[in-house]
Order: C-alpha cells, then structure tokens, then sequence
C-alpha cells in the first residue's frame, strides 16, 4: 500500500501516512485481540441475561418455565383495584432499596479509609513485610459463607467474642443484641463486610501505589512538601484512575450483596438487600416474573451508579489534562 | 542532630510497627478465633476464649477424611488455577486492544463489558443452569471454569486496561519501529512490565473463584465434584439444626492455608516494582 | 423374620417391575451424612444386596431453602439424571406436587403405620406423594433440678411459664448467676419464628394463621393475645438477643444452663444430655403448653419426607429404595445412628428403642397431636405466606407494633397474597 503512493513531498507526508495506515490495521486487529472475551462473555454471560430480561415481561414460574403469558409491564408495575401491585408498587422494593444504598455507602467508603491506610503500611519497606501481606489477605482468602456464619457467632449476644472484648475493654456496660435489632444488625453486616474486602481495597491500591515513581516523591521531599501534602499532590492524583476502578467494582459488589445479608439476618425486612429481594420472588416464591423484574431494577440501579462513578472520572481526567 | 534524626527514626519505625499490629491483629483475630474453635469439641464450642484451651484434632481428621475436603482442595485448585490461567490469557489481550490502540465503540465496549456484572447473581442462575446442561457440563468441573472464567472477565479486563493505560508510550513505539508484531508486543513487552498488575488480579480472581458459592452448589450435585465453599457448606451434624462447628471451623482452615502459601510465594511479585522495571528496561 | 418379610416384598415388588434391568438410583442420603455414613452405608448395603440394582448417593445442602432452590432448578429441567429419591421438607409437598411421583399405588397400605398427623400432611387432593422419614415437631425443655429446688411443676400454660420464669431467673440472677434467663426460643426472622408463632396462636385457640380450606383466619385477638405475650418476654424473661437466635443460638444458652426453659426440636435433647453438657441430666421435655386454661397444646409439625421425583428414569428401583428406608429397621437404625425419631407409631414402643431411649414415649403424645403449617393450603403461595407472618412476629416481638395492629396488618397483606384464590 505505502508502496504505491505517489508523493512529491515524501520527508513530509509519508510518516503520517504511514501512521495511520498502521492505526487502520492496528484498529483491525483490535477487534481481533478483543474477540475471545467478547465472545465468552456473549456466549455464557449474554444469553442468561436476555433471557432474564425476557422473562420479566412473563409470568412464569421457577419450575415450569417453559409455561408462560406475557404480562407487559405489570412485573414491573401495575394498578388492580386501586392498589399498587409489581415489584415498584411493592413498599418492601422501595425498602430494600434504602437498605442496599445504605449499606453500599457505608461499607464501601469505609473500605476505601481503610483500605487505602492498610495499602500505604504495605508499601512501606520493612521486616516481616510479607507477613503482613499474607495476613492481610486471610479474610479475603475464607469463604464468604463461612465468614459469615463466624461472625454470626462472634456477635452472639450471650457467648460472642465482639461483646465480651467491648465489655473487657468497658465500652458498654451490658451485652448488645447485635443480630436481633434492626439497626445494629445493619452495622454487624457493614462490619463483617468491611473486614471481608479490606483486602481487595488494600491489594488493588497497593498495586497502584507501586506505579508511583519513587523520584517523584523525593523531589517533593527536598522541596519541603509535608506527608500530606505528598500524599495529596502526588499519590491520590496517579492511583486515582486504579482507585476508580476498585471502587466501581467494590461498590457494584456491593450494591449486589447477598450472602452475608441472608446468613446473618437471613433476609429480615429491615436488612433485606435489594438483591435478596430478587432472590426472595425468584427461588422462595418461585415467581420467576417478578424475580426476573426486579433483577433488571437491580442491574439499571447498578448501571446508573457505575454510569455516574465513570463519568465522575472521566471529568476528573479532563481536568488534569486541561 | 544526629541524635534527634535516630530518635525521629526510632519514632515513626515504632509507628510503623505499631500500625503493623493493629492491622495484622484486626485482620486476622477472626480466624485465629476459627483456629481456636476448631480444636476445641461439644461445649467449648460455645464460650467466648482468647487462648487454646484444648486441643481436639479429631475435627481435622474428620474434615479431611470423613467431610472429604481433601478431594475438594483438588477440585478448587484445578478449577481456580485454570480460570486464573484463561481468564488472565483472554483479558491481557483484550485489554491491550483496549488500552492501546483508538478504536470505534471503544469505550461503549469497555462500558458493555462492564454491565455483566451488574446482574445480581440469582437472575443468571437459571439460564447459566439451562446453557450449562445444555453444553453437557452439567456435574462437571468444566461448567465451573467456563462460568468463573466468564464472570472474572470484567474485572481483570478493567483492572488490566487502567493499568495499560498508565504505561507510557514510548514502551512500544520502539517494538514497532523495530517491526514487531502485535502478538510479540504483548507477551514480550507488556506481560513482564505488567507482572505485579497481573499477579494481584490473578490472585484475586484466583480467590474469586475460590470462594464462590452459588454456581458450585448449582452446577455440581455428586460428592466427587464439590468445590471448597460447598463441601464446608455440605458439612452436618447429627441432625438438621446442629451444626459441625469445630468440623467446619477445621475445614476453613484447611483451605485458608493454600491461599496464605500463595500469597507467600506470590507477595515479591506483587510489588517488584513494575515503574522501575518500565523505566530501567 | 423380618428380613425374611423385606425378601419376599421385594420379590413381589420386583415382580411388578423389571427385574431384569439392574439400575443405578440416585438418591441423597441427607440428615445422615458427615458424622453419620453408617447409615448410608446400611442401607447401600441393603438395597444392593435386597435388589439387583445399585445406589450412588448424592449430596445437598443441609439448609432447607437452599435445597429447595436446587431441586427447583433440577425439575425445572425436567432432569432425570441428577436425582431419583430424596427428602423433601414438610412444607414442600404443596410446592413441589407436580414434580413428584404419585405414590399412592405403592405406599397405600403402610399408611396406618405412620403418624396420622404426618401421613396426612403428605396427600395431596387424595394423591400421596411421599413417606415421612423422621419426625419433628416443637417442643418445650425445661430444667428439671431448678424447677426442684424452687418448688414448681412443669408449666401447664404459659401463664404458669411466665410467672415460673420471672420467679426463678431473679432467685437464680440473686445467687449470683448474671446471665441467666428464664426463656429462649427461636426469634430470628426465619422459616423458624413462623413455627413458633404457630404454636403461640394455636394454643390459645388462636387457628392456624390460613386455615385448611384457605381462609385467612389470623385477624382474632386470641391471636394478637399470643403475640403480644411473646412480645412481653423479650427483654424480662429472654434476652433481647433472642430475636437474632436460630436453633443453634438458643441451644447454646440453655445447654450451657443460662436458661430455664427452650423451645426447641427433639434433636436437643440427645446433645443437651450428652457427655460434657453441664446440663447432663438435668433437662426434662413436655408439650409446648396451653394458652391459658382453655388453651391447648399445640406442637408445630416439622421432618423429612421422602419423595420420588417425577422425572426419574428409576422409578421402580426408587420405589424398592423407599419402601426400604422407610420400614422398621432402617428408622430404628436411624434412630440409634442419628437420633431422628421415627415416623412409625409402633417403634415408640419397641424395647430396643425404649431400653435405650427411655424419653422417647413422651415424644410420641408430641408428635401425635403437631400441627402442620398452613402449606398444603396455601399451596405454592405458602413461602410468601411465612414470610409475611415472621415478619409480621418479628415486629410485635422487637416492639414495633403490637399484637392487635399486627394480626389486623397480616391480614390485609395475606389478602393481597391470596388474591381471589390460593395456587
């Protein structure tokens, strides 16, 4: 191709064709080195979610899904009789949804203080560093079931290690039902939680940290920056694009939980997460309809927030460039 | 002033020190809590201790032996090291294409990718079950691997192509000029630059697909073929309501440990240093 | 002889099928697994033995709703591979019904064997579609040395509870023992807190939440009387804690001796008599008690029952399966390798059982008299049902509302349930 090109200026013109040329064949080949993930992820990911997608327009049941009508939107939302019916006529929807923001935002921004603490002492130099890597690791490494009945029995009211050491250390003064009431059983699940995935957190900045040059941070120190200030002008603005990326996900994870919501507090209308609710009219109910239903609410619930985290950055990145 | 720099030194390393504990401790009393259940029997079980009191074996064994964690310690090690192993294989280059080369739908591709996880897990369950069945995977490690593989692709995917992102430039304009072909590119330039990225995404996808629950309890349903999680989960006592707790105690234990050796091994690659290798190779 | 007898069915059995073809059943051998292969592996051996075919065994998931979501998956694909005999919970019959085999035929003649009460639970519209394999059902324990020392009788009503209770928790905290309790029961919101809440309204006269032919009766005050006594021990008699306990968690309280009295499922009784309990001869069982003197005794049904599915390519060889774990011998070995007890009225008075198990006669008044769960009523409806009656429990007990706003809010949401007709 490059060959055939007639050119009077060739110093001039040649590179930049040549460049875009090999921009046109690297584009090709793109699409190329994209394929296998795209199509594992057509291929298993995409037929179930259609098909999700399908179904929330049915009424049919879990077990006999081949027996359906279609229903148009009153899944969704319907009126009968004056009174609200569908997943959003249902109050338990609209509570489950302020369980799962609540959740979301209180677990995942005090993984993000904490977690980026524990990164910043894991890339620190020092003796027994790997130690330390290791033990951070553990409560990453259990399985999440099993995390979660262990701390269903460390918060037992009577027999629970996390009563008996804040009785030791005399922060109450009387063993707390930490399962039974609404409100702290929110915050034992925001605990058990938060100890669960500090170690993604923790992992995923420490692998950003590393990116930072440790030149940067010299010069600042001979320039008489403070800790904080290193901190703030240096390292927040070069992980930021990695940090963005760990907290779309850990909140996504979030906004999805499940597990631990149910063995805990075993899906109680006041801790309920919006996907327990989805779990509830699909595999409880059977109602494969309604259960389909409220998944499609969960995913644009999800795709919203990531939507708005991605934009958020993206405006940031405009910012540093400008 | 040589001698405040020492005491200063001696402070902040005191800190350091310090906060080493307070972290290690917060992170890993619940398991030594699990550690401590799992050798005690009957009625410890029950009181709250911060020391062994007993030490009961017999609930090792019987995790082991009886519970048949040992088969299951295979049957997670196979599926998890090949998911690692494909996933990582797939997504580093897709996410070169990603990363580096301008293309059309780019970022509506990336933002695609990106929806499979927004699903909550019950609402694939059904159709993964029918597609699965459907490949004749039904009962197998293979319809493991294929589902964890898939549903790990995001993240690593989005965590590879940020850090791709990050790279600078120069890193392949020079294997072009020298002729290089795509594929060399990848493995010979960015795969060893990108050895921390990829052993801490490995490693959580590795414990992504370890502890995962819903798919191995769906997808398998014969003893041979139980991952981890489920076998702990399959635990029982004498009846429906009591549970084996030094049993499964024991068995998270168990199969804590090959993820700690891992990180053990792994933990010098995590942080070599991946700018200073970008610069200094 | 009755080897002999198991013989010769099996033959006639096998007569009516093929006995030609030798099949490979799949079955799940739950309840039993883990400390207990004994038993599966005596009724492998059986059966192989007994009949020309083979037995592989299966394993599910020891929680009941997990294993339901399971089978859900399995008969919505119509799959005869994955599992030709298993346990179904109580509450699945309505459920599951279309996916199981109809039994009747086959089982018809044992049914004046079994508890009326559980053999009942498990015909549908005339049909039987399984066999109880153990039973369970609510029951009370109490601490036999302190109701002794303090001078009282096992509680008639829960009155009597109450008051007992509140006497012997404030001698007991007075000698020293902080944490002691007089009540604890299973308050968490789960499948659990809608069988004590049965058992509560049931006993004053309060009916079954959906009464049999379908109708929501759940709006009376007997009923919002019985909640709001619940509701009353929270915080006096039971730890405020109860309302986070499943089985396990109230066991562990009384079983360490911090409470006098739990309710609880037979299955107790054997680890709270057990070698290291501190509690070692000490706990005595009775009937759930009465509300008030008119009241009654009122047990919530619960157990296993086994179940062929529909899909199965084996039926016949899981028929013989059946017939063989649920005779004499296999119950009385589960009873002596797991403790379920059994579902045949005539093993309560077997001397092997009973030189071993002096208890188990006044297990058999219990069983006699449970009440199932308004599941055949409220068919595939009743998981939603439940739901909404725990939920609606839950909130008497943690303060929320009361009884009366409770039953009268239960009603209306179990209306909207409903809709014109239960399906």
């Amino acid at each position: 191709m490059t060959t055939k090109i007639l050119s009077l200026n060739t110093s001039l013109v040649r590179p930049q064709r040549n460049k875009r040329s090999l921009q046109q064949r690297r584009a090709r080949a793109a699409w190329l080195l994209v394929f296998p993930a795209l199509f594992l992820l057509a291929g298993v990911a995409g037929w179930p979610l259609l098909r999700t997608i399908f179904y929330s327009f049915t009424d049919a049941a879990l077990d006999t899904p081949e027996v359906y009508n279609f229903v148009g939107f009153d899944n969704y939302l319907s009126f009968f009789d004056g009174e609200a019916y569908g997943v959003l006529g249902d109050p338990l929807w609209w509570k489950s949804v302020r369980n799962t923001l609540w959740f979301s935002s209180w677990s995942v921004s005090i993984e993000l203080i904490l977690g980026m603490l524990v990164a910043l002492l894991m890339n620190q130099k020092f003796r027994g560093q790997g130690l330390l890597r290791a033990a951070v690791l553990v409560p990453w490494a259990i399985p999440t079931i099993v995390t979660a009945k262990m701390w269903g029995w460390m918060f037992h009211d009577q027999y629970g290690v996390v009563n008996d050491l804040l009785l030791r250390i005399g922060i109450i003064d009387g063993p707390l039902a930490w399962i039974a009431s609404p409100t702290l059983s929110m915050w034992a699940v925001v605990f058990a939680d938060v100890w669960k995935t500090i170690p993604f957190m923790a992992l995923m900045l420490l692998a950003a940290l590393q990116t930072v040059p440790a030149d940067l941070y010299e010069a600042a120190r001979v320039d008489g920056a403070t800790a904080w200030q290193r901190f703030t002008r240096i390292t927040l603005p070069l992980i930021m694009p990695a940090m963005i990326v760990a907290l779309i996900f850990r909140t996504m994870d979030a906004l999805r939980v499940f597990d631990l919501i149910y063995v805990l507090t075993s899906n109680s209308e006041a801790t309920v997460s919006v996907s327990g609710y989805a779990r509830d009219q699909m595999v409880a109910y059977q109602e494969m309809g309604s259960g389909s239903a409220a998944s499609v609410l969960v995913f644009m619930m999800v795709a919203g927030i990531a939507a708005s985290f991605l934009y958020a950055g993206s405006l940031y990145n405009k910012e540093k460039q400008v | 002033m040589k001698l405040t720099r020492r005491q200063r030194y001696l402070r902040s390393k005191s800190f350091l020190y310090l906060a080493v504990v307070v972290t290690a401790t917060f992170c890993v009393f619940p398991f030594y809590n699990a550690i401590l259940t799992s050798l005690r029997s009957g009625q410890d079980l029950f009181l709250p201790n911060y020391l062994p009191t007993t030490f009961v074996w017999k609930n090792y064994i019987n995790a082991l032996m009886v519970n048949g964690i040992a088969r299951s310690l295979l049957n997670s090690m196979i599926v998890a090291t090949v998911t690692v192993g494909g996933c990582l294989l797939v997504s580093i280059t897709a996410s070169f294409a990603l990363a580096r080369i301008k293309f059309r739908g780019r970022q509506g591709l990336l933002f695609t990718i990106l929806c499979v996880s927004m699903f909550p897990q019950v609402a694939v369950l059904s159709g993964m079950f029918e597609l699965v069945r459907f490949l004749g995977l039904y009962d197998s490690l293979g319809s493991l691997i294929l589902s964890y593989t898939t549903f790990s692709l995001p993240f690593t995917v989005w965590v590879l192509t940020t850090f791709m992102k990050s790279l600078p430039v120069e890193l392949e304009e020079a294997a072009i000029v020298d002729g290089a072909g795509l594929w060399v590119i990848i493995s010979k330039i960015f795969a060893p630059i990108m050895a921390p990225a990829l052993v801490t995404t490995g490693l959580l996808a590795f414990v992504g697909s370890w502890n995962e629950f819903m798919f191995a309890l769906t997808f398998t349903i014969s003893g041979e073929n139980r991952t981890v999680p489920v076998a702990i989960a399959m635990m029982q006592g004498s009846s429906q309501y009591e549970l084996p707790w030094g049993n499964i105690m024991a068995g998270s234990v168990i199969v804590t440990l090959p993820i700690i050796i891992l990180v053990l091994i792994f933990q010098k690659r995590i942080v070599s240093g991946m700018t200073a290798g970008a610069v200094k190779g | 002889m009755n080897k002999y007898s198991t013989g010769l069915l099996t033959a006639v059995l096998a007569g009516t099928f093929n006995l030609a073809q030798a099949d490979t059943i799949k079955m799940e051998c739950a309840g039993f697994t883990g400390i207990n292969k004994d038993y599966c592996a005596y009724i492998k051996q059986r059966f192989e033995s007994e009949t020309p075919h083979k037995v592989n065994f299966i394993e599910l998931p020891q929680a009941s709703n997990e294993k339901l979501g399971i089978f859900q998956q399995v008969f919505a694909a119509k799959d005869g591979d994955a599992v030709d005999l298993f346990q179904a919970d109580t509450v699945w019959i309505g459920l599951l019904d279309k996916h199981l085999m109809d039994l009747t035929e086959h089982v018809k003649d044992m049914e004046a064997d079994f508890f009326a009460s559980a053999w009942q639970n498990n015909v549908v519209d005339g049909r039987v579609k399984a066999v109880p394999a153990f039973l369970d059902s609510g029951m009370l324990y109490y601490r036999k040395d302190l109701l002794v020392k303090y001078d009282e009788q096992p509680p008639e009503t829960w009155e009597d509870l109450t008051r007992i209770a509140n006497k012997i928790q404030l001698a007991e905290r007075n000698t020293g023992k902080e944490g002691f309790w007089g009540m604890v029961f299973q308050g968490k919101a789960y499948e659990g807190l809608t069988c004590d809440a049965l058992e509560w309204i049931s006993s004053y006269n309060g009916g079954s939440i959906v009464e049999p032919n379908g109708d929501i009766s759940i709006n009376n005050p007997q009923a919002a009387k019985a909640l709001n006594m619940a509701a009353n021990w929270v915080g006096t008699i039971s730890p405020k804690g109860v309302m986070g306990y499943m089985e396990e968690e109230s066991r562990a309280v009384f079983q360490n001796g911090d409470a006098l009295f739990m309710r609880n499922w037979p299955y107790a009784y054997l680890l709270a008599q057990g070698e290291k309990s501190p509690v070692k001869g000490k706990v005595g069982v009775m009937p759930i008690p009465k509300g008030g003197a008119d009241g009654k005794h009122a047990a919530t049904l619960g157990g296993w029952q086994w179940a062929i599915s529909d899909y199965s390519n084996n039926k016949a060889a899981a028929v013989l399966m059946l017939k063989i774990v649920t005779d004499a011998d296999s119950q009385k070995k589960l009873f002596f390798m797991g403790g379920n007890s059994p579902s045949r009225i005539a093993l309560y008075d077997d001397p092997d059982i009973l030189a071993s198990a002096p208890h188990l006669p006044a297990f058999k008044a219990v069983f006699a008299n449970a009440i199932p769960r308004p599941a055949s009523a409220t068919k595939r409806q009743y998981n939603r049902v439940s739901n909404a009656v725990l939920n609606a429990t839950y909130n008497v007990l943690s303060g929320v509302t009361t009884g009366e706003k409770a039953v009268a809010d239960l009603e209306h949401r179990l209306k909207r349930i409903k809709g014109r007709q239960w399906k």
